[in-house]
């Protein structure tokens, strides 16, 4: 595949490291040898290298494509806005509105508070994932190899799907956490918002034995709340680096002899199929979660689900 | 798998986006479904409307009709009543001018007769003058017997 002598594990190491644009410290050995005499920022020429960079390194192509996409969506949805007539809709207006109808009612039924900006993030988030997770689809050598070939390096890292990327799945679950934290205080007040997590789900209404505990629903509360961005981040990339992880073996079996491309060919064609589904059912989820958080984020009254 | 910037990146990229689709997309196309709806709600109440309207116009179209209807049978009526009348009048004015036409015969007829049967007794008087002188041969003086003769002939 990208390249001759490359063993299966190669194969999928290669595969699943980022192209990492980062800082390597002063006296760092890069993996061609040579010792880097000052801190550098530079591209990742392997997984190492990637590792070592630390926190202070970005994901070129992970939040390229994700900027992309979402600058597709917000091109494409933004012109049919723009276009838009209250007359008999036609063709991308009309796919547009069926998405934004889907959307507003969902929101409508999951979110019964006032705020406008909760519908608009779900139809953001649920096309926006849906068209990162659709990269999964494009069989996984031909966007690496095009980009390779381009760059003239046969060993250039290149992922194309963001949402196999904690990374990305993880940024958008904490700005989704910002926000419920950021909606708690503001319709209940920061002293409200403490209340919340200290004095629930344990109560007794003396506040001589409700100081006694609220040391246990503080440490309940904090992780239900800290469980909601996490499992939402992590759910979404579980779901595709595992799809993805499938796709890069059923690649590799395409290369073992005339029986295995054949199986292969089918395989391919059965999970993408399947995948299409997982796809659009993961960016659904993302995005009623999403809009859940924000109705919990809201209630006032001792509404409070256990689930996440 | 790192955790590194990308977060950071993304999450930012995650608001901006949301942000954009708040202000610029959702609001703009949530109007104009709304502005389709309320225009489709009108359209629908309207043909209601038309309906009703139709219903209506129908409705007194029949009416009218009836009306119409009436009427005419009315005039016809009254037309045919007329007719009979105007013939009746024309009948009885045949008769009368019969009856005078009769009457004036009748009346010349008898003026006949009368001419005739004047006529008859000036000739049977001559006659029977012509017959007495055959018969007693001798010529009658006329004038000697006029009286007479005329009382024959008033007596016929």
């Amino acid at each position: 595949m990208a390249g001759e002598a490359q063993t299966a594990t190669d194969y999928i190491q290669h595969h699943l490291q980022n192209m990492a644009y980062g800082k390597l410290p002063a006296g760092y050995t890069r993996a061609d040898g040579t010792v880097l005499s000052e801190s550098t920022w530079t591209m990742a020429h392997s997984s190492r290298e990637a590792a070592d960079m630390g926190f202070w390194a970005i994901h070129l192509d992970s939040l390229g494509w994700a900027i992309g996409l979402g600058l597709l969506f917000c091109f494409l949805f933004a012109r049919a806005a723009k276009k838009a007539t209250a007359g008999v809709p036609s063709g991308f207006q009309s796919f547009v509105e069926l998405t934004v109808d889907f959307v507003d009612k969902l929101v409508k039924d999951t979110f019964q508070h006032r705020n406008s900006m909760v519908a608009p993030m779900a139809l953001t988030i649920f096309v926006w994932v849906f068209l990162m997770n659709l990269m999964d689809l494009v069989p996984v050598d031909w966007l690496p190899m095009a980009a390779a070939t381009a760059a003239g390096n046969d060993h250039l890292f290149f992922k194309v799907v963001p949402t196999t990327d904690l990374n990305v799945t993880l940024g958008m679950a904490l700005a989704v956490f910002a926000l419920m934290i950021f909606f708690s205080i503001r319709e209940k007040g920061a002293l409200g918002f403490i209340k919340e997590l200290t004095l629930h789900p344990f109560h007794s209404g003396k506040w001589y034995v409700d100081i006694f505990l609220i040391p246990f629903n503080l440490l309940l509360e904090l992780v239900s709340l800290i469980a909601k961005p996490v499992s939402l981040g992590l759910r979404l990339f579980g779901n595709l680096y595992a799809g993805e992880m499938i796709f890069i073996l059923i690649a590799i079996v395409f290369g073992v002899g005339v029986l295995g491309f054949i199986g292969a060919a089918f395989l391919q064609l059965g999970w993408a199929i399947f995948h299409i589904l997982v796809i659009t059912l993961q960016a659904f989820v993302f995005m009623v979660l999403t809009t859940v958080y924000m109705s919990m984020a809201h209630d006032r009254e001792d509404e409070h689900t256990t689930d996440h | 798998m790192n955790i590194n910037l990308t977060l950071i990146g993304q999450s930012i990229t995650f608001l901006v986006f949301v942000w954009f689709c708040w202000k610029y997309v959702w609001p703009a196309l949530l109007g104009v479904m709304q502005e389709r709806e309320q225009k489709i709600a009108t359209g629908l109440e309207e043909a209601e409307r038309a309906g009703k309207d139709l219903e209506l116009a129908q409705r007194k179209a029949a009416d009218q009709l009836k009306e119409a209807k009436a009427q005419a049978a009315d005039i016809i009526d009254g037309a045919n009543k007329r007719a009979n009348q105007i013939l009746d009048e024309a009948k009885q004015a045949a008769v009368e001018e019969g009856d005078r036409l009769k009457a004036a015969a009748k009346a010349e007829i008898e003026q006949e007769v009368n001419r005739a049967k004047e006529q008859l007794r000036s000739r049977v008087a001559a006659l029977s003058v012509a017959g007495a002188e055959k018969i007693l041969s001798v010529n009658i003086d006329a004038k000697a017997h006029d009286d007479l003769i005329d009382k024959l002939a008033a007596e016929l």
